[in-house]
């Protein structure tokens, strides 16, 4: 079902990592990425798994919703890999015709491979751990000098939030909408590419009449209550930054820093 | 024989999760052929996900569940064969609607069964009828419609694949007092012309005392009871008990009996009680 896609999704839950400032945790990501980037060869990816794999057992969330982050990027990978593999040059190790692998296609898709699923992994835990409310104070709180720019942040970062609070809504609502023509006789698993296509017409025109209902009406409430954009508005939720926070900001640093020393050494 | 029958029917939904929820437990029910079913119970006791495991969209987590004696989920049964056997009318069905003409929209499922142009021609004309839709409303746009309106399409796009065991889930929710009399009314014919059984979530227990042959109770996911009308409104204070209560009229009778008024406890339709309340000043 739809419902079992967990990218994207908040796991609640009382770990440092759910109570660190979210802006933090953007940060940390941010560097998390910088980690796997900067990293030229397998060793060197090293600490940034390491750092994840610490970030996973602080979170206490599953290692099986790890795994099943990683489920929807497999084709993705799987695809990338067999082009690294039989089309890089190098030391050659086997061939068969036109077919050759190489010793260096061999690394550089064991490469790939992990910095994807690490990217993936490591980025996942970002939304498992904060609200999304929360993300988006945060996302709009390390945008906020850009307002001196005259960049509406504040819109920004509401239309994130209410593109983030209505992801669950829709899934449920199409699910709802596909069990309702399959309890008509729409047949969605079976057929060619043109048939299932316009299979899809069904489920796809009743989503759309509610999602612009639910826009409308949204839209009506909000301004019921006077909402008139970012100016002097408060927060039932204030951001503050602790001791823990800077902790884990210093943490991410040192790895970033033996990502740098790893590769430089080798 | 049982039309319907499930065997320790259990569902827990996202399985596996932290949201792990068990919504239908162990539950046994073997429903009878021809048989007005009401379906009651609190908000979240399973109703809806109970009867999505009758046409087989949710597939059980254990136990099973039979349709005219058939377990539908043994190996060769195609489960499109069961959803035309058992149509499912979803609440608020009106967002279901999709095409440009009301004709259209109902004849989505006949079409959907592979039935010749005629007879789904006939079927779309006959299941119109019976919901009260006029025939030039047939070649109007379904969006343009009333509420109301619109829920007729949505029912009658579910009769319109005739099937032989019709459920909805409150399928009046919303509506105003006369609308509900109306669609209660036409789910009744449904069933007496076309020899249909059919099974309805309400919460409305007027309607369930008035409209039912038997009610199933559900409480926390699995069955209370299921029995006939005066025998499950009999039970008053244990439905209290569960945030159910019994029609109106049944309560006005309880007082009149506490008060010392001799009538008979197994009143639920307001037509049956005047009909004994008369009855008690004549003796009087
Ligand atoms: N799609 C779903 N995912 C997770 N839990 C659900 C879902 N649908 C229903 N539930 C839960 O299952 C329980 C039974 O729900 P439901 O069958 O809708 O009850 P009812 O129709 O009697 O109100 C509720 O506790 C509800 O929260
Ligand atoms: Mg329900």
């Amino acid at each position: 079902m739809l419902k079992d896609i967990t990218i994207g999704q908040f796991f609640p839950g009382n770990s440092v990592l759910h109570r660190m400032d979210a802006r933090f945790k953007i940060i940390i990501t941010a560097l998390f990425i910088a980690m796997l980037f900067s990293a030229n060869t397998i060793i060197g990816l090293l600490p940034g798994i390491l750092f994840m794999a610490l970030c996973y057992a602080l979170s206490k969330i599953p290692f099986r919703l790890m795994l099943k982050s990683l489920k929807p990027i497999i084709p993705i990978i799987l695809f990338t890999s067999l082009l690294n593999i039989f089309f890089l040059d190098g030391v050659v190790l086997l061939r068969v015709g036109f077919v050759r692998i190489t010793y260096d296609g061999i690394l550089f898709t064991v490469m790939m491979i992990l910095r994807i699923a690490a990217l993936i992994a490591g980025s996942s835990l970002l939304t498992y751990t904060s609200s999304p409310i929360s993300l988006t104070d945060a996302v709009e709180s390390l945008l906020s000098p850009l307002k001196k720019l005259r960049f509406p942040v504040h819109e920004l970062s509401m239309m994130m939030s209410i593109a983030l609070r209505f992801i669950p809504t829709l899934i449920e609502e199409t699910d709802k909408i596909m069990s309702a023509q399959k309890a008509r006789g729409a047949d969605m698993e079976s057929g060619g590419l043109l048939h299932r296509a316009k299979a899809l017409v069904p489920i796809l025109i009743p989503l759309f009449v509610s999602a612009f209902s639910r826009a409308m009406e949204l839209a009506l409430a909000m301004e019921c209550r006077c909402y008139q954009g970012g100016e002097g508005r408060t927060r039932l939720k204030v951001l503050h930054s602790k001791g823990a926070d800077y902790i884990g900001l210093t943490i991410a640093m040192l790895f970033l820093d033996a990502t740098v020393l790893v590769d430089l050494l080798l | 024989m049982s039309i319907v029958q499930t065997e320790n029917l259990t569902y827990t939904y996202s399985l596996g999760t932290p949201f792990e929820k068990t919504a239908v437990k162990d539950v046994n029910i073997a429903i009878d052929e021809g048989e007005l079913c009401g379906i009651i119970g609190h908000t979240g006791s399973g109703k809806s996900t109970l009867i999505q495991h009758l046409n087989g969209l949710v597939k059980p987590t254990s136990g099973s569940v039979f349709i005219d004696g058939q377990n539908i989920w043994d190996k060769g049964v195609k489960i499109r064969d069961i959803r035309f056997k058992v149509g499912l009318v979803f609440q608020y069905p009106e967002y279901q609607i999709f095409e440009d003409t009301v004709f259209k929209d109902i004849a989505f499922g006949p079409k959907n069964m592979g039935l010749s142009e005629d007879e789904v021609s006939r079927r779309v004309k006959d299941s119109a009828e019976i919901v009260g839709l006029r025939p030039e409303t047939l070649g109007k746009s379904p969006f343009e419609l009333s509420g109301g309106q619109k829920r007729r399409v949505a029912i009658a796009g579910v009769m319109a694949m005739e099937p032989k065991v019709l459920i909805l889930d409150e399928p009046v929710a919303g509506l105003d007092p006369k609308g509900r009399e109306k669609i209660l009314a036409q789910i009744k014919r449904y069933r007496d012309e076309k020899n249909a059984t059919v099974l309805l979530i309400s919460h409305s227990m007027e309607d369930v005392a008035r409209f039912t042959t038997k009610i199933l109770v559900m409480e926390n996911g699995g069955v209370f009871c299921y029995d006939t009308p005066p025998k499950v409104f009999g039970r008053a204070a244990e439905l209290a008990s569960m945030g159910l209560s019994v029609p109106q009229i049944t309560r006005v009778i309880n007082r009149l009996k506490s008060a010392g008024i001799d009538i008979p406890g197994d009143i639920y339709t307001v037509e049956y009680a005047v009909k004994k309340i008369n009855e008690y000043l004549a003796r009087k």
